[in-house]
């Protein structure tokens, strides 16, 4: 497919804009793409965004820590509970508190079965982008499965606001541990599923291999971060190369593909999938006895200082910098969102390319825009 | 008692004369049958599409939600029809009118069984490819005049996809009218009394589903109306009836593409054990059903794959198939 820029076509030709979205069946929450198109293909791109700003960085600024929580989690929907243990991690982190190995495990837990969701609603939301409604329902089978898991021990389905500052709210049992092992089972039998019904498609094949590429050098200078990069063959995970609440004590690899295109992102989504399950397995097995939360004063008051704490969502590297003036209200919280890395590498990759490719690079880099608006 | 005796039948009758009567009659059971059809397929869509995505579909109106198309025909009517501002108001108005022309005439020339067709014509195959290619009029009209962006693409699509996908369709079709030497859809499937096309021709008989099903624009080739990319395509600006009228023109385009795969490829109103209407709509609403299957489970082609298909795959094939067949009947 060749190259075309806005440079290379004079202007009064035949151009046209196109604004796809903010209300877009395929860009889902509101993210407005300003296409300029020459027919079909796409010769810039422009992403819009900020429908969605409600300003979380500034409502840390006028409340206390405690308060924040459930802020936490409202940033990206999809995988609130990584983000929600991550806030508690950052401010820990800040105050110097050890948290007690058993919550630090059930973290573990939580987040990764957090992250098997996400990634279920992001291939498969990627999946019904390039056409296919079938799969999609599927996947939110399998993925009710975990909301429900969830629910019983967080009481919310999306939003969670389950870590504290020094372990967890509620402990997990037996039938939460059960429950998980069945799902496990369950999930890696639906991977042949899957792998009939969409990745051995035909029709799949041809939408995705090949399309929107992202080599490895263009990831790295946009700060692509998580499965896109990996689907780019750069070996980088916050879970490896930082250890943080307990994954140095797990056994699990990270996926990578060299290819970059839509199809690799899907396969190492997949393969992430298969991976967290073993976490999971690994820390349930595992779970050590013990308090699940650490003596914690009700209302913290964080010493005069800074801290950046970085951890893997399912959406890549996210960052939390904190800095506390000895008050029990953040002077200024700033979170590092992927999203907003991942989504602006579209600008560079998608000239050349469909506007039905534009939909499917989308789906396939699983960007939530509430995470990038914050 | 016999029809024909009533004295207002006998007026009739005599007045216009046989053809006329079978004609006007014709029309009327056609203008039932099609809205009929069309809220019966809308149902078996979304029961099908439910059972595969393990959920129960509609359930509320009726036994199973049997009445749910109804009642949405209903609300359907009841709702305004908004116009847009910058819309070509003559054109836009009579998209929605022109895109049923084909749906009702097509029915005239299909052979239901051996006494149920409305008029016998020696190239009823040409007159019901004449007037789908209607289809493809209507629907550029409408995304023209909707001055929408998604809508002119959409549209744009439509007359590309329908040129490309006619071809291998009627290539296809002429090497069963090779076979029978005849247009006439009657002659057809009496040809077929022994042995189906189907067996026969099954290369011309998968062009022809490949085609019909991209013809009516339905899934893995529903460029035109592609929801994550077109939001609704050529119909985006469309409310209430006037949209209801594309989908009643969608759906009753797929039931003659399988009333057509029937006649041409499946043996008509041949069967064991029911008349010749039960096997034939038995047939027809298979076929159907295997539309829906196929929507429900695949992805959706790119635009240029789809056009590649046609023209890189598709009509070297059924050439290659026609020239077959040609020499074949030649040589036997």
């Amino acid at each position: 497919m060749t190259m075309k820029t806005i440079d290379d076509i004079n202007i009064n030709e035949r151009l046209y804009q196109l604004n796809l979205g903010p209300q877009h069946p395929s860009t889902h929450g509101v993210l407005h793409f300003l296409l300029t198109l020459d027919g079909e293909v796409v010769v810039k791109a422009e992403m819009l965004i900020g429908y969605t700003h409600r300003g979380h960085e500034k409502m840390a600024e006028n409340r206390i820590y405690e308060q924040f929580y459930p802020n936490s989690a409202r940033m990206d929907y999809l995988s609130g509970m990584i983000f929600n243990t991550g806030y508690c991690e950052a401010v820990e982190k800040l105050c110097g508190i050890e948290v007690p190995k058993r919550a630090r495990y059930i973290r573990v837990i939580t987040s990764e079965l957090n992250r098997v969701a996400s990634h279920l609603l992001g291939v498969m939301d990627f999946v019904m982008g390039i056409g296919a409604y079938t799969p999609f329902l599927y996947g939110w089978d399998d993925r009710e499965i975990i909301l429900d898991l969830l629910e019983t021990i967080t009481g919310s389905r999306l939003t969670y606001n389950y870590s504290r500052f020094g372990g967890v709210r509620v402990d997990i049992d037996q039938t939460f541990c059960d429950s998980a092992r069945r799902f496990i089972d369950r999930m890696r039998e639906r991977f042949k599923l899957y792998n009939d019904l969409i990745t051995g498609n035909i029709i799949f094949i041809k939408r995705t291999v090949g399309v929107g590429v992202i080599s490895k050098d263009v990831a790295l200078d946009y700060g692509v971060t998580g499965p896109t990069l990996r689907g780019s063959g750069v070996n980088y995970d916050v879970r490896k190369s930082e250890p943080y609440s307990s994954y140095e004590d797990f056994n699990f690899e990270i996926p990578t593909k060299e290819e970059g295109d839509c199809m690799a992102r899907y396969l190492v989504r997949l393969a992430e999938i298969e991976q967290s399950l073993r976490i999971i397995e690994q820390a349930m097995n595992n779970l050590p006895d013990g308090p699940i939360r650490a003596d914690v004063p009700c209302f913290i008051t964080p010493p005069a200082g800074d801290c950046y704490h970085s951890f893997e969502s399912a959406r890549g590297a996210v960052g939390y910098y904190i800095v506390s003036d000895g008050t029990r209200i953040p002077y200024r919280l700033k979170v590092r969102a992927p999203s907003f890395s991942n989504l602006f590498v579209m600008s560079k990759i998608i000239p050349g390319h469909f506007v039905a490719d534009l939909v499917a690079i989308f789906g396939s880099i699983d960007v939530t825009v509430p995470e990038i608006d914050r | 008692m016999n029809m024909t005796q009533l004295p207002i039948i006998k007026d009739i009758y005599g007045f216009l004369g046989p053809d006329l009567l079978v004609g006007v009659v014709g029309l009327l059971l056609v203008l039932i049958f099609v809205p009929l059809n069309s809220a019966f397929l809308v149902w078996v869509e979304r029961k099908v599409a439910g059972h595969i995505q393990l959920r129960p579909g509609p359930m509320e109106v009726g036994p199973h939600g049997i009445l749910q198309s109804l009642i949405d025909a209903v609300k359907l009517m009841c709702k305004e029809m908004i116009t847009p501002d910058l819309a070509d108001k003559p054109l836009f108005w009579m998209a929605p009118c022109i895109v049923v022309i084909p749906a009702i005439v097509c029915f005239v020339v299909i052979p239901f069984s051996p006494v149920m067709q409305i008029r016998e014509l020696n190239v009823g195959i040409l007159l019901i490819f004449a007037f789908s290619s209607i289809s493809g009029l209507s629907i550029m009209m409408g995304g023209w005049a909707s001055n929408n962006k998604y809508s002119l693409i959409g549209a744009v699509r439509a007359v590309a996809q329908s040129i490309a996908y006619e071809i291998p369709l009627l290539l296809s079709t002429m090497s069963v009218i090779i076979m029978s030497n005849s247009f006439k859809m009657s002659q057809i499937v009496s040809d077929q009394s022994t042995v189906w096309n189907f067996i026969l021709q099954p290369v011309a008989a998968i062009i022809f589903i490949i085609c019909s099903t991209a013809e009516t624009n339905r899934a893995p080739f529903d460029l035109v109306e592609a929801e994550s990319e077109l939001v609704s395509g050529f119909h985006t600006e469309y409310t209430g009836m006037r949209d209801a009228l594309f989908f009643m023109a969608e759906y009753t385009a797929m039931f003659i593409a399988s009333s057509m795969a029937v006649v041409l490829f499946f043996g008509g109103w041949h069967g064991p054990f029911f008349s010749g209407i039960v096997w034939f709509v038995l047939k027809a609403y298979f076929l159907v059903f295997v539309t829906v299957w196929i929507r429900w489970t695949f992805p959706r082609l790119r635009f240029d794959q789809l056009m590649n298909f046609a023209w890189k795959v598709l009509i070297p094939i059924s050439l290659l198939n026609l020239l077959v067949t040609a020499i074949v009947i030649k040589v036997l």
